[in-house]
């Protein structure tokens, strides 16, 4: 007595689309790669890029004098500077302070009068012409906009959220990343972060295309759910953000050593000696403010971490594995995740802890991202297991 | 300010306030950087008391602990843990007779409940709670109290601006088209200003002898929700953790198996496995009743250019159709469970993990006897339902038998002898058996994995190493078995469904408490705590003098906006002399 049940059909697979959306996943791929080999020749030419900038600052330098003596009242006194610039050991983070110590009119009298600031603090444009820069993010976002077009198109082809398996999870996530990067572009100057940017979303592309290829197809039922929408996509989003803050907090790392070194006139160890002669860490922004910016995107990416991946994963496993919470290894990750990013943010409003400290937190937790994706999918056995990896 | 003692002797953000207002006791500037090792002091027990709960109540050892917390919860993903798989625990002892047990002792495989983890979040809780209530009654009465005392030197803090008025008698009328306010009038105005922009505002005028308000101060504070918040998402974690235990303790969860038109009645007896809480007892049990009337399947059916696409075979829905009645006097209801659609009954929620098919055999003994009769539950390998199937006939005489082997939907002959499933539908189901006879060691009543049959100590009647070969049957047929021991008969197929029972009352208000935290979380993470003060004077040229002061409390990017706009508001307020003449910046 089998009566038929099933309520669901689902569409079938638009194979057309399908291969438009894999064909446009390669284009946008090489695009990227291309970007990326721009922003490395433009690193690479960062004495160039350094020495106009100088010549453009020189130039300027004559007239803005004055307005800068006569910036409306609000310049923030030569004390709150000085006091901020003798703290060295925090690069002055998380001293309640941010606006004021660390602009560019403040430190200009001190530590930095050999060498002139080139970046703003506030991460602004200051109208530097770094044309391989320029045409790399031209290209990031054309290729973004075919890698909008192939993960659209896929999930059309499926009838689907298009984020149900290893490849497509890649996919998404170097596109939110990507997204996220030129948005961000719009009103910063990011241009120092191309390269680490491109280089994490070309090694996604390729991981997605070669390492995890899945033709387009139907998901399995534990996957048919609106909530994949939801969950998933938050930590897509979450981790897009973790990973510009991983190369932010990277920088930061490498750049406090540089100030250290120019600070106190090459009495350090080699690798600070060393940094302080890259050029291009002098078109990065101060550590502190590199710090900061990673700060509030890190508190933004923790509450998406909180709502997406932790509770409405855990509605999720409620509903279609009837507990919220068990302890199966991708479950593990997220926790362990979450509790290393609540533990840089705790570290930052602690003393001892603020600054480069609070920053290898961010990292380890980058680090642990990465375990959770690259190591706990593909090795450890799970109800996680629908990756779509090939047996 | 300064007089009260901080809720927290080293959280970094407090000690940049004190820095920036001027009021830090010197000793929170001195190790601002360093951290402060408290010296154990020899003070006694309630000394040492006092001492560690300052210890663990402080900032470094909640961050401590919760590193320890994430460190501590690796290794339960990376050995099997009993509360996901017992047997694959007792897998991996056996695989690793030396390290095993060390790892068990160690309680490596039951990770979340060990003493270790357990203590080192009760301590991050205990530490929370001690953190919460000074840090709650402090922000109490800082919400009730008025904004601090305004600090001697604005121009220390790190957003600062001054403006000088119009004098208020006209005198400047030539350069400009109105008269400044007096220092009463600007105090007036600034604290208006201030509360329009929803600080919270306390004025502070300083008086002459006549009476006349020569000079004063604005104290402003807002951004109390932002404590607020931090507050609600701590005490909300707590809430989690205090429900997550109480739910654990009072629910239960089993499993069950049915095949087709089979019934399930909700009782202790009626389980395949039971995993009760600590706390509950059989009465939580509501008697209702399931009946699985039938199953169906789907299964990815997609031709590209004719032939089979990347996916086909690949399930896509499982929908069970079952009878149930919540209890004995309530009527009868047709409803249908599927994956991600559980169902509700007598509080508790019914899942859909796993189905499979279940042969139905007959096995006669060598005495003609019906020995068994029935279906038999086979567990699927994998994505085409080859599935492993185990049958063991303690009834058959004069030998017990038993029989081991595959059940294949669609069998298909590979050309060297083994045949596979090549679709999860019943397209060509087939059995594969060995048998065997002898002592199936089950009357001396150790209990038994039922899909494992021992077959050491059993000689072997069917296989493809011995004359007979191995049993191979379609739907009809029967096989004699050697020896005269007996026969199977291989009737048809049904389908079986294995369900989840949960019950936990805790669920909910987990959820409310982790809502509750992220709307905590959200408001402390992007409210700006934040003080301002304006001060009035009058300059010896007898103009009003305004200066104001901005601080933060954390962080605060925005703190040089914030500075903009309240200029703007002063400019539009008053007439403010221009900046070339101002003789205070
Ligand atoms: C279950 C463990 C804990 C977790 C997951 C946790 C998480 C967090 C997070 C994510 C924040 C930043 C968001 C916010 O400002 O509200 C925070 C802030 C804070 N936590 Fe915790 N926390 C825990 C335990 C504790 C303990 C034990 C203490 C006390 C020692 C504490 C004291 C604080 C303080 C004072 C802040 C605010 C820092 C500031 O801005 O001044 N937390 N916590």
């Amino acid at each position: 007595m089998t009566i038929p049940v099933l309520t669901v059909q689902l569409p079938s697979i638009n194979v057309q689309l399908a291969e438009y959306s894999e064909l446009f996943t390669l284009i946008s791929a090489c695009l990227y790669t291309l970007a990326f080999i721009l922003f490395t020749v433009d690193t690479a030419r960062s004495s160039a890029t350094i020495r106009r900038v100088e010549a453009e600052l020189a130039a300027e330098q004559s007239s803005s004098r004055e307005r800068v003596g006569a910036a409306a009242g609000t310049a923030s006194s030569g004390a709150a500077a000085s006091e901020a610039s003798a703290s060295p050991a925090t690069s002055g983070s998380g001293t309640g302070a941010p606006g004021a110590a660390d602009r560019p009119e403040g430190t200009s009298a001190g530590s930095a009068a050999a060498e002139p600031e080139l970046v703003d603090a506030d991460m602004a444009y200051l109208g530097t012409r770094r044309p391989f820069a320029n045409v790399a993010i031209a290209l990031t976002a054309v290729g973004a906009a075919g890698h909008a077009f192939a993960v659209v198109a896929r999930g059309l082809a499926a009838s689907r959220w298009p984020l149900g398996n290893m490849y497509e999870f890649l996919v998404g996530a170097a596109l939110v990343v990507t997204v996220v990067y030129l948005a961000a572009l719009l009103r910063r100057d990011l241009r120092f972060l191309g390269i680490f940017v491109l280089g994490l979303v070309v090694t996604m592309m390729v991981a997605a295309t070669i390492g995890f290829p899945t033709p387009v197809g139907h998901v399995q039922p534990a996957l048919q759910s609106p909530w994949i929408a939801i969950h998933v996509s938050l930590a897509v989003l979450a981790i897009s953000l973790f990973t510009l803050t991983f190369a932010m907090n990277v920088l930061q790392l490498v750049q406090s050593r540089r100030e250290k070194a120019l600070e106190s006139a090459g009495g350090e160890g080699r690798f600070e000696r060393t940094v302080a002669r890259w050029q291009f860490m002098r078109l990065v922004p101060q550590a502190f403010s590199l710090e900061s910016w990673a700060y509030r995107l890190n508190a933004v990416a923790f509450v998406f971490w909180t709502v997406g991946p932790l509770i409405t994963g855990a509605i999720w496993a409620q509903q279609s594995w009837g507990r919220y919470w068990g302890w199966d290894p991708k479950e593990v990750w997220t926790f362990v995740i979450w509790v290393v990013y609540a533990g840089y943010l705790h570290a930052r409003a602690t003393r001892g802890w603020t600054g480069n400290r609070a920053a290898w937190l961010s990292i380890i937790g980058f680090g642990c991202i990465i375990i959770n994706y690259a190591v706990v999918n593909v090795f450890f056995p799970g109800l996680h297991s629908y990756a779509g990896l090939p047996e | 300010m300064s007089t009260e003692p901080s809720a927290h002797r080293d959280n970094a953000r407090e000690d940049a306030l004190h820095a920036a207002q001027g009021t830090g006791s010197s000793a929170s500037d001195a190790d601002a950087r360093e951290p402060r090792q408290a010296a154990v002091p020899a003070l006694g027990f309630a000394g040492m008391l006092r001492w560690a709960w300052t210890q663990l109540t402080s900032m470094r050892t909640a961050l401590m602990l919760l590193l320890l917390l994430a460190v501590a919860a690796v290794p339960g993903s990376v050995f099997p843990q009993r509360v996901q798989d017992s047997f694959a625990v007792q897998a991996w002892i056996d695989d690793n007779p030396t390290l095993g047990p060390v790892l068990d002792a160690l309680q490596m495989f039951d990770v979340y409940s060990s003493v270790w983890f357990s203590a080192i979040y009760l301590l991050l809780f205990i530490s929370l709670i001690g953190c919460i209530i000074p840090r709650a009654r402090k922000h109490w009465q800082q919400m009730r109290s008025a904004p601090p005392r305004t600090p001697r030197r604005l121009e220390r803090l790190p957003e600062y601006g001054a403006v000088e008025l119009n004098h208020p008698d006209g005198e400047d009328a030539a350069e400009s088209s109105r008269p400044g306010p007096t220092p009463e009038q600007a105090l007036e105005d600034a604290a208006r200003i201030l509360r329009k922009r929803r600080y919270r505002v306390e004025t502070r005028p300083q008086r002459n002898e006549a009476g006349e308000v020569t000079s004063g101060s604005v104290g402003a504070e807002k951004g109390y929700l932002k404590e607020v918040g931090n507050i609600l998402f701590h005490v909300s974690l707590v809430g989690v953790l205090i429900f997550v235990a109480l739910g654990a303790m009072f629910s239960y969860r089993g499993q069950k198996i049915i095949v087709e038109d089979e019934g399930f009645v909700n009782a202790l007896v009626a389980y395949d496995n039971f995993y009760p809480g600590t706390w509950f007892s059989e009465d939580q049990l509501e008697p209702f009743m399931i009946r699985l009337d039938g199953f169906e399947r789907a299964f990815d059916r997609e031709l590209v250019d004719g032939e089979p696409g990347p996916h086909y075979g690949q399930a896509l829905d499982f929908a069970a159709d079952v009878t149930v009645q919540e209890g004995p006097g309530d009527e009868p209801e047709q409803r249908q469970l599927r994956v991600n659609h559980p169902l509700s009954l007598g509080g508790a929620n019914v899942y859909l993990p796993g189905n499979g098919y279940a042969p139905v055999v007959t096995v006669r003994d060598g005495e003609g006897e019906v020995a068994f009769s029935g279906p038999v539950i086979t567990r699927p390998d994998d994505g085409t339902y080859s599935s492993m199937m185990v049958l063991k006939v303690p009834d058959a005489q004069p030998e017990q038998l038993g029989f081991v082997g595959l059940f294949l939907p669609t069998a298909h002959d590979t050309g060297d002898g083994m045949a596979v499933s090549v679709d999860p539908e019943l397209h060509n189901p087939q059995l594969h058996l060995n048998s065997y006879y002898g002592d199936l060691g089950l009357d001396d009543g150790t209990p038994q994995n039922v899909y494992v049959l021992e077959t050491e100590d059993l000689e072997v009647l069917n296989s493809r190493e011995t004359d007979a070969g191995g049993i191979v049957l379609s739907p009809g047929d029967t096989q004699e078995l050697p020896n005269g021991l007996g026969s199977i008969e291989f009737e048809g197929v049904q389908d079986y469904i294995a369900i989840d029972i949960t019950y936990n009352p805790g669920e909910t208000a987990v959820l409310i408490c982790a809502l509750t935290a992220t709307a905590g979380l959200v408001t402390s993470l992007f409210t700006r705590r934040r003080r301002a003060w304006v001060t009035v004077e009058r300059t010896d040229a007898g103009r009003t003098l305004v200066r104001y002061g901005l601080l933060s409390r954390g962080e605060d990017f925005s703190l040089r906006e914030e500075n903009i706009a309240l200029r703007s508001e002063f400019e539009k307020a008053w007439p403010v002399r221009a900046p070339e003449e101002n003789t205070e910046s």
